[in-house]
């Protein structure tokens, strides 16, 4: 049984993705996401660009010319090609959550952030809010979706669809603190084996979303992964905000006081 | 920050991108949703306007000016509920009051609005219950300045950048121009001995909205560039140019009420372009994903 008081989260070690896509399906499958677009997009292998309403996971690939390690790989190449399955980062501070005028979307027990379909209104909030571009109107519903860590599947205990289906591991799912010891582990080894780019994003709860719940091991800038570089929960500056606001109120009644009660009538 | 000559003439990286596609999702809002900026806005400076001339006498002024807000507020919900992906829902906003979403606020704060004007015209103009119409009439008039500015915050509790950097103006700018719609709405329908004071609050509200604007434009730097230049940037210049008309001729009305009213005109067309304008920069602010990942990346690389 999972311990429900723990937080759960995904860990995804983008150096042992192979780019199969397993997960997107999987994802689709069990959700019953709708297909949203058979598409050739031009951008290397990447057929479903980014993630949206009916993309939960999303398989980027990167081609660059940067000589791989050769003893590793066998062959000799000045190419190499990262790929990262992209996914909600269920953010420790998530601004879609903090937005939502209705309740729809709520944290769970297991601390991930899901929408609730019965309550949604469309009013589209989170979907400008979230500083990853995860969440997104399904036009033809008139709802929001985006990844629910598989609210249904680990609620009796099994793994969400896509770490269950990839076949590398290179999606981890588990207890997050769990998850952030193995990775810290993982990066260590790759420096030692001489992997000097290896790096984490999202791993740390001094970020500016306080962490996130599904984080990565990258090989290069988080951009070039179509990642945001240093991310903020908008909310963060809203009591800064509200104040600005307050002043303005003020200066437009100072205005309607200063038009009518001074000079004529 | 200041840079010296030689930093300048480096020119700047691009970023880097994958494949050019957006890091952020462009906000799923239509047409309506700035059109409720316009409407709730105006709507919440004409009550102060109407509370006001009410105590200064001016009676023609203040009914009128009561009009404009109950005009105002009575179209808002129509606009806000159209762009609902399930209009059906529209009541799921009050299942809960949450501080941490200017949407909720704003829910909760135009359903005290709406009723409030509409009871304050109704005693108004019937005459029944002239107390109570009056106590509606300011408690409108209190609230009303918070349902012009909060808007704002909404804008700008966003992750798209030339939103939520500009999160400092904005709500000066919706201040500024729901004054000068709300007096521009009322000169219109006002006759024009009684509209003087209106006519003042074109001139204040539409220097207030052209002051904050360029002082936003000034601090966004690169950033002010999906406001100065692409699709936004020709409402935003003839929003510009018909705000100064406006208020131009607003003062000239004094002798000459043909001219206040033109100038009204041109104010409401004015402050109806400036908000397009801002919710147009922002469309373009999402779409291109330099404009999210290069403050970011020179904010972690300093
Ligand atoms: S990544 Fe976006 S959609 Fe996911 S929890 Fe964070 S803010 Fe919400
Ligand atoms: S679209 Fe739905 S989930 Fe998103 S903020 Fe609105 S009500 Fe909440």
């Amino acid at each position: 049984m999972t311990d429900v008081t723990q937080r759960m989260g995904f860990f995804t070690d983008t150096t042992l993705c192979i780019g199969c896509k397993a997960c997107e399906v999987a994802c689709k499958e069990w959700n019953r996401v709708p297909e949203d677009g058979l598409n050739f997009l031009g951008h290397s292998y990447d057929n479903s660009g980014e993630l949206g309403a009916s993309t939960w996971r999303h398989v980027a690939f990167i081609e660059q010319k940067k000589p791989v390690n050769v003893e590793t790989n066998g062959s000799a190449s000045d190419m190499r090609w990262l790929m990262s399955s992209d996914v909600c980062k269920h953010c420790t501070n998530a601004a879609c959550l903090d937005v939502c005028p209705t309740g729809a979307l709520f944290r769970t027990e297991f601390d991930t952030v899901v929408v609730q379909a019965d309550i949604c209104n469309g009013c589209g909030y989170c979907v400008p809010a979230c500083p990853f571009g995860v969440i997104d109107k399904r036009e033809e519903d008139g709802r929001v979706w985006k990844c629910t860590l598989c609210y249904d599947r680990i609620g009796v205990g099994l793994e969400p669809a896509c770490a269950k289906s990839c076949p590398t591991k290179s999606i981890q799912f588990g207890p997050l603190e769990e998850l952030r010891t193995r990775a810290r582990a993982r990066v260590d080894e790759l420096h030692e084996r001489g992997v000097a780019d290896a790096r984490l994003y999202g791993d740390s709860p001094a970020d500016g979303v306080g962490g996130m719940g599904a984080f990565f091991l990258l090989l290069d800038d988080p951009e070039v992964y179509r990642l945001p570089p240093d991310p903020v929960v908008t909310t963060r500056d809203l009591p800064s905000m509200w104040k600005a606001a307050g002043a303005a109120a003020l200066g437009l009644a100072a205005a309607v006081a200063a038009s009518v009660l001074g000079g004529r009538r | 920050m200041t840079k010296t000559r030689e930093q300048l003439m480096v020119p700047r990286a691009e970023p880097r991108t994958y494949y050019d596609r957006p890091v952020l999702k462009k906000p799923v809002w239509k047409w309506y949703i700035p059109a409720y900026f316009f409407t709730g806005g105006m709507a919440g400076a004409a009550a102060p306007l109407s509370f006001a001339a009410r105590v200064r006498g001016n009676r023609r002024l203040a009914r009128r000016a009561g009009l404009v807000s109950l005009a105002g507020i009575a179209a808002s919900p129509v606009f806000l509920i159209a762009d609902l992906g399930k209009p059906g829902r529209w009541y799921n906003m009050l299942r809960v009051a949450k501080p941490t979403s200017p949407m909720s606020v704003g829910t909760w704060l135009i359903s005290a609005f709406g009723p409030l004007t509409g009871a304050a015209v109704l005693s108004d103009l019937t005459g029944v219950f002239p107390g109570l119409g009056e106590l509606c009439d300011a408690l409108a008039a209190f609230i009303g300045p918070a349902v012009s500015t909060y808007t704002a915050v909404l804008t700008a509790d966003t992750a798209i950048p030339a939103w939520h950097e500009a999160w400092r103006e904005l709500p000066a700018i919706f201040a500024g121009g729901s004054a000068a719609s709300a007096g521009a709405a009322t000169v219109l329908i006002t006759p024009a001995a009684d509209a003087e004071p209106a006519r003042r609050l074109v001139v204040l509200g539409s220097l207030m909205e052209l002051g904050a604007d360029r002082a936003m434009e000034e601090r966004l730097g690169d950033l002010a560039e999906p406001y100065t230049s692409g699709k936004a940037s020709t409402p935003a210049k003839a929003a510009k140019g018909l705000l100064a008309a406006g208020a131009a001729l607003a003062l000239a009305g004094r002798r000459r009420p043909l001219l206040g009213k033109a100038g009204a005109a041109a104010t409401l067309a004015g402050v109806a372009l400036t908000r397009w304008s801002i919710f147009q920069a922002g469309f373009e602010s999402a779409e291109h994903p330099r404009f999210t990942v290069q403050p970011q990346r020179e904010r972690i690389s300093v």
